[in-house]
């Protein structure tokens, strides 16, 4: 079978003119789609429990299962943010907290936040559930390798917990883990905690290579007939490049684990210099701790950009479906996500302005950082754009999605203040930082998982979520944690740094005790709300009402499998063909205010597609 | 429609909060006033962005809410106006970026006038070393700190000799006149920062970092280590008094020379036994 496309004939399925049946005769080849290029795969039925729940091959299954993990670690997470912000506004509650304890629950709630809860949630939940669904695939293209992914993160997520209950507990080095002090005494946990934070995130990178190579494949070799590039959902672009930047930044993490390691297990000195401590010369010399911070951040900058990505994606989708409107400058928002995922891996050393690297860098770096700005924008605008003049439902999955435009908005350019190198020097290393950080890859993405929790549970599960619990999980999340971050901005401005387990001795610091104590008890109430999907889930799963299929109207093809929830092979006896974009909403001239991306152009002769 | 409503509410509360908070700048007291200036830019730029968004999502929330019988726009792209925004944005962002670089090439040319400081940091503490008559520091190395070396000074520099060792977590500096901080650390990342002088930077062990800055106000200042180093990290305090010249005169002759201090030692007959830190 030839790659080549046949210009002689006419694919008026893949023209961008305006198909206008009225005209005339229908063209007969305006329905022509290319043959398939390679026989169908073959799957491996389960045949037994262990093998349809356990190891499960069933990219479905697999998601479920990553989800469920994820969401397991991210409440460990959020009872550690609740011990933190204890100490933090009530010091006199929390008298059985040690600075060692405050240290080692910043540490983990950070590492298990950003890696084993958004990064597992988004791309091994909603990768491995929605890539085959949406591309018109029967599964991942290879199952085994993905449930082994599943199994090694599953691993890596009991070795981090082991390290709860080790001698010394935890590593309490910051989520960032900068040596030397990571590795030697005097940080907690800095023996065999942080030895098994290391072996962890080996692991971890380990099980992702696996499952980043499957998203990848799937998405570039296992698309259904007509699902061109530029017909995918942008989730699965979002998806897409966020595997593309972890399958080259994960390596990073991977070679600085292992170093370090060495340097604690055998006394190698890749990031340890001459040290004196307590006196002695430790035998150490020679080498760079800031080496160690570029290979973090080259991680971990791209890492921001593996959380956001998805995320960018999938709220893109649910704006479109639930504005009933086609998403705005689709090829745009194309370019903008491999934009953003390429200009990703120059600016990790915005992270180290005041770090002691050359200074001049600084230029460098603020200068790409600040590019970044331009594509991320043209996406706020477009999402926006999509809400005018469109038919919107306020419905719950809607208002987790305005709920992330205000706070991705709010978070960015926070984000413009501190990419603008001398902007950062006062306030970095301060709580400005935290309220940044934790409003743009914390709660605007938080609220994309939310809104797509609502939004495909009717898929998972068959049942629809009840809509009034949904709409006051949403208010009490959104408002509570805009009233944690958005004030905690202004401790930034006066000077307070990070990372203090207490702090409020000093004299120009007195006047923020109030607002730190009204920041933790907004935090109680916004981790208490989660519970309220938890209790939503249960409820709907005993006494829900049957979902029927498809009930969003949407057009993307996870929607029209055979069966709901989707069976193992998705598809039924035949794959779906692809027509079009999944974006034909309030098509001028069709019946319904939505095509499906499986319909042909001569069933919906009379409408105005302008792409298809 | 409540929905609409409260977003509003949302924004308009945001307004407010930053016009009427009472928790903002610690009042400035170096020369980084133009990094203020540059915040506050950013502040109007960027808060104008953002509250035009969020009103601009709100007005579709008021007025595309949705009907049985309306039907959205179809229309995919609009080249004319990305293209519009594209610029717009790029524009902004150029106006945004350019003073920050201009305060930042500033902030990493040190004037030819500034008086070196050697600030030294350990788990968990301070300690400052000022260039004697020849105006020059000694090189140091952390394998020759102890107890009658507690800077690590070279014996063989003679720059070193007539260092002034100011064994303490308080240093005083003479007001309107530019410092250049030198940044060392014998054991793990440290970062010496004063929220009044707005600057700072980490002290990494096994190189020695720089800033600088001009205080322009008497009086005293809390020093915090601003970049985690351990679980003192948050009691790792020292200070800075900024005195005129006539008082920091005074002060300044009345610390111990490196060479006055070996003298002490060679008397007390201690051996150069190691130092052993807190």
């Amino acid at each position: 079978m030839s790659d080549e496309y046949d210009n002689n004939k006419s694919y008026q399925a893949q023209s961008s003119e305006v198909l206008d049946g009225s005209a005339g005769s229908i063209n007969p080849d305006m329905d022509y789609v290319r043959p398939a290029e390679i026989p169908e795969q073959d799957l491996y039925h389960a045949h037994s429990f262990i093998e349809k729940w356990i190891f499960c091959q069933d990219a479905k299954v697999i998601g479920v299962q990553y989800f469920l993990t994820a969401v397991f670690t991210g409440i460990v997470g959020l009872i550690l943010s609740w011990l933190m912000r204890l100490q933090l506004g009530f010091p006199e509650l929390a008298g059985f907290m040690t600075a060692e304890h405050y240290y080692q629950f910043v540490t983990m709630h950070g590492m298990i936040m950003v890696v084993y809860f958004l990064t597992a949630l988004f791309l091994g939940g909603f990768g491995n559930y929605l890539i085959p669904l949406m591309v018109g695939a029967r599964d991942m293209v290879f199952p085994y390798v993905n449930m082994l992914s599943f199994w090694m993160f599953f691993v890596a997520v009991a070795v981090l917990m082991a390290s709860f209950f080790v001698p010394g507990g935890p590593t309490g080095a910051g989520w960032t883990l900068y040596p030397p002090q990571t590795i030697l005494e005097g940080t907690p946990g800095s023996g065999t905690g942080i030895l098994l934070m290391l072996i962890s995130l080996s692991l971890f990178v380990i099980g992702f290579t696996m499952g980043g190579l499957n998203y990848m494949i799937t998405i570039l070799q296992a698309r259904t007939r007509g699902m061109t590039l530029m017909r995918m959902p942008l989730t699965v672009w979002g998806i897409f490049t966020a595997t593309v930047l972890a399958m080259l930044a994960f390596p990073a993490l991977l070679v600085s684990a292992i170093m370090m390691t060495l340097d604690k297990v055998l006394q190698t000195s890749f990031f340890m210099p001459t040290i004196l401590k307590a006196g002695e010369v430790l035998e150490y010399g020679g080498g760079s701790p800031i080496l160690f911070q570029h290979l973090f951040w080259f991680f971990g900058h791209p890492e921001v950009y593996i959380v956001a990505l998805p995320a960018f994606g999938i709220v893109s989708d649910l704006i479109s479906v639930h504005a009933r409107k086609n998403i705005f400058g689709y090829r745009m928002m194309v370019w903008a996500i491999v934009g953003i995922g390429g200009l990703s891996f120059f600016v990790w050393a915005h992270h180290m302005y005041v770090s002691g690297m050359n200074p001049w860098f600084g230029f460098f770096f603020a200068t790409t950082t600040l590019i970044i700005a331009v594509p991320t924008a043209m996406k706020v605008y477009n999402w926006i754009l999509t809400l005018w003049r469109g038919n919107i439902r306020i419905n719950t999955v809607m208002l987790w999605c305005l709920g992330f435009i205000v706070t991705f908005v709010n978070g960015g350019i926070t984000g413009i203040f501190l990419g603008n190198v001398s902007v950062d020097v006062p306030l970095s290393d301060t709580y400005f930082v935290v309220a940044h950080f934790h409003m743009v890859m914390g709660i605007a993405p938080l609220m994309v998982i939310m809104g797509a929790v609502y939004h495909w549970f009717p898929l998972v599960a068959g049942k629809m979520l009840s809509e009034t619990l949904g709409k006051w999980h949403f208010w009490i999340t959104f408002l509570g944690a805009y009233s944690i971050y958005f004030p905690m901005h202004y401790l930034g401005f006066i000077g307070v740094p990070r990372r203090y387990f207490e702090m409020y001795d000093s004299p120009y610091m007195t006047s923020t005790v109030g607002m730190n104590e009204f920041i933790s008890v907004a935090a109680f109430i916004v981790g208490a709300a989660q519970f309220i999907l938890v209790f939503n889930i249960i409820k709907t799963l005993k006494t829900g009402k049957k979902a029927e299929q498809n009930p969003w109207k949407a057009n993307s093809l996870e929607w029209y499998t055979s069966t709901v929830p989707p069976e193992h092979g998705n598809f039924g006896e035949r794959l779906p063909v692809v027509h079009r974009w999944p974006y034909d909403f309030s098509v001028p001239g069709a019946k319904d205010d939505f095509i499906p991306q499986t319909t042909a152009p001569s069933e919906v002769a009379n409408t105005e597609v302008e792409k298809t | 429609m409540h929905a609409g409503i409260i977003f509003l509410l949302v924004i308009v509360g945001s307004i407010l909060f930053h016009i009427f908070t009472p928790w903002y700048w610690t009042d400035i007291a170096s020369n980084w006033g133009g990094m203020d200036s540059t915040i506050t830019l950013t502040f109007w730029v960027g808060g104008g962005v953002f509250v035009a968004v969020c009103l601009f999502m709100v007005y579709c929330i008021f007025r595309y809410s949705h009907k049985e019988d309306r039907r959205a726009e179809y229309k995919p792209e609009d080249k004319k106006l990305e293209k519009i925004l594209t610029w717009a944005t790029t524009l902004g962002v150029c106006a945004l970026l350019a003073p920050g670089l201009i305060i930042w090439n500033q902030y990493v040319n040190v004037p030819k006038n500034a008086i070196e400081v050697d600030v030294m940091a350990w788990q968990w503490g301070w300690q400052y070393r000022l260039p004697g008559a020849d105006g020059k520091l000694g090189t140091t190395q952390v394998r020759n700190i102890a107890d009658d070396n507690p800077f690590g000074i070279n014996p063989d520099d003679p720059f070193g000799k007539d260092d002034i060792m100011i064994e303490s977590d308080v240093i005083n500096l003479e007001n309107n006149r530019p410092v250049k901080i030198l940044l060392r650390s014998v054991d793990v990342l440290h970062n010496w920062y004063v929220p009044q002088f707005r600057s700072k930077m980490d002290a990494v062990p096994g190189t020695v970092t720089f800033y600088w800055f001009e205080p322009n106000k008497v009086g005293e200042y809390e020093v915090l280590c601003a970049e985690y180093c351990g679980v003192g990290h948050y009691a790792m305090r020292g200070g800075v008094e900024v005195q005129d010249k006539a008082d920091y005169e005074v002060w300044l002759s009345e610390q111990e020379t490196f060479q006055q201090l070996s003298a002490r030692y060679e008397k007390l007959n201690v051996d150069g036994n190691k130092l052993v830190k807190k």
